[in-house]
């Protein structure tokens, strides 16, 4: 585990475009911590790191649940946020997604644990304060 | 012509029937009622409702409409953007409605649908004009040059601005739909009792000039209601008027925020009036200073009926009709797109 603090969410963008550098297709990562702490604004670095550039901005994906981008894999940015129950997983076909060509990025994914893969790699955000954000990784890059 | 229009992209089923730009009904069945107990949209609830509610729905907006179904001589129905499973309800319906009876059917962008909601009620609307478009999962500007002609000046980066109603409402215990509860609340509080800043971008807008000021971003007012909640919290000051001041607060920099966006945008493009669509548009704040800002600066405000602001099936008839008589067609091929943006 590797603990990072970021000062801005602009480092917190970059610590993700750092990240996605070493992601490969079949990867699933986990976002857990409250509102604000920067869930997506680690997807927007992801993203960027993956080179999605299409004509539009990553999003919050709160209302839409799954917002897709297309970058040298694709990037699919689920949230459930909104979801109670895992049976309202169900219509999303997340095993498709989680063996698929692509990375996936869950916010909200410790509302449902159970519906993650083994391998899922599991990244906490907390807020320090205004700027601050802590970031545990599951892993030390390069490491 | 007459036209049935569907719309099923999220919250609401919808049926409505237009003839010549005329609406002759317009039904919704809103699923707020079971949304509420779960605080936000459940997507296998919603479609498991369309379905429900969709041939009834389609029934009683024809026959409300003083005609029957033979009557009917194209249907439209919303097919981006919105949750996969709730558009493909009111897809397959129509589709299935076009196979049964021979009748013309035309897919439509729900985001077109709302940039013409205005048209329904004034034949009369100047062009060209500004249209703020605010709801759960959108927050865009539009130059809108004439039917059919668009332009997406700037959009929101991050949450859309109903979504950061609902959470802030969420977050403080409030319930859902967060803009309703907002709005009623905000009448006791201060809007000057804490100060949220609007945003500075570092890097250009995607869209229109690629200057980043007709862009929005919510998150970070979002975070710092949270943090001034959190603060309070631990010095025990949290009190109903201390919430009621705070979502005041809230409320005004978001509406300051959409006001500001709206009119630069209407002053940059020489644009004579500023349309405003969405179901945000519902917030009484958001009207009213949106009228003040317009006055202010010579610029007409239009904002439609409530019932045409928020998601409805009318707007989807009235830009089908336009298109059908255009002689536009879809084939049975049609399909649910979650993400489309117009304007481009």
């Amino acid at each position: 585990m590797k603990r990072t603090v970021t000062s801005s969410p602009e480092e917190t963008k970059k610590l993700a475009v750092k990240i996605a550098q070493d992601l490969k297709p079949g990867d699933v990562l986990a976002l857990e911590g409250e509102l604000g702490s920067g869930k997506t604004q680690f997807v927007q670095g992801l993203a960027k790191g993956l080179g999605v550039s299409e004509n539009g901005y990553v999003r919050s994906p709160s209302f839409t649940l799954l917002n897709e981008y297309r970058g040298r894999m694709p990037l699919y940015h689920f949230d459930f946020y909104r979801l109670h129950e895992p049976l309202e997983l169900d219509d999303l076909g997340l095993e498709e997604y989680f063996d698929g060509k692509g990375v996936t990025a869950i916010e909200w994914a410790d509302k449902f644990p159970g519906a993650l893969p083994k391998r899922t790699m599991h990244i906490k955000f907390e807020i320090v304060d205004e700027m601050h954000r802590t970031i545990f990784l599951p892993f030390v890059r390069g490491g | 012509m007459l036209v049935l229009g569907i719309e099923s992209s999220c919250d609401e089923t919808a049926a409505a029937v237009v003839s010549d730009g005329r609406l002759l009904s317009n039904l919704v069945a809103s699923q707020d009622e079971v949304h509420a107990r779960y605080g936000g949209v459940v997507p296998e609830l919603a479609s498991r409702r369309h379905m429900e509610s969709i041939i009834p729905l389609a029934r009683a907006a024809v026959s409300e409409a003083g005609i029957g179904m033979a009557d009917i001589e194209g249907i439209a129905v919303t097919t981006a953007p919105g949750l996969l499973g709730s558009l493909l309800v009111g897809i397959q319906f129509a589709k299935g409605m076009a196979f049964a009876t021979g009748k013309p059917i035309v897919g439509i962008n729900h985001l077109e649908g709302h940039l013409n909601a205005v048209r329904l009620e004034r034949n009369d609307v100047p062009y060209p004009h500004v249209a703020l478009l605010v709801s759960g999962g959108h927050t865009s500007l539009y130059l809108v040059r004439d039917f059919g002609d668009y332009k997406l000046l700037g959009a929101t980066r991050d949450d859309a601005a109903g979504e950061a109603f609902d959470k802030v409402a969420k977050l403080l215990g409030l319930g859902y739909p967060g803009g309703p509860v907002i709005d009623r609340l905000s009448e006791k509080g201060d809007p000057n009792a804490f100060r949220f800043t609007t945003p500075k971008f570092e890097h250009s807008a995607k869209f229109g000039s690629g200057n980043p000021h007709l862009d929005f971003s919510f998150s970070g007012i979002k975070t710092a209601v949270l943090l001034n909640h959190r603060d309070a919290a631990s010095k025990g000051r949290v009190n109903a008027q201390y919430v009621a001041d705070l979502v005041a607060s809230f409320q005004e920099a978001v509406v300051k925020f959409l006001t500001d966006r709206a009119v630069t945008a209407a002053k940059e493009t020489a644009a004579k009036a500023v349309v405003l669509a969405g179901g945000v548009a519902a917030n009484r704040h958001l009207r009213k200073r949106l009228e003040e800002r317009c006055s202010d600066s010579g610029l007409e405000c239009l904002i439609p009926s409530f019932h045409l602001c928020t998601d409805n099936a009318a707007m989807i008839a009235y830009v089908g009709e336009r298109y059908l008589r255009q002689g536009k067609r879809s084939d049975m091929a049609l399909n649910a797109t979650a993400n489309e943006e117009i304007g481009l």
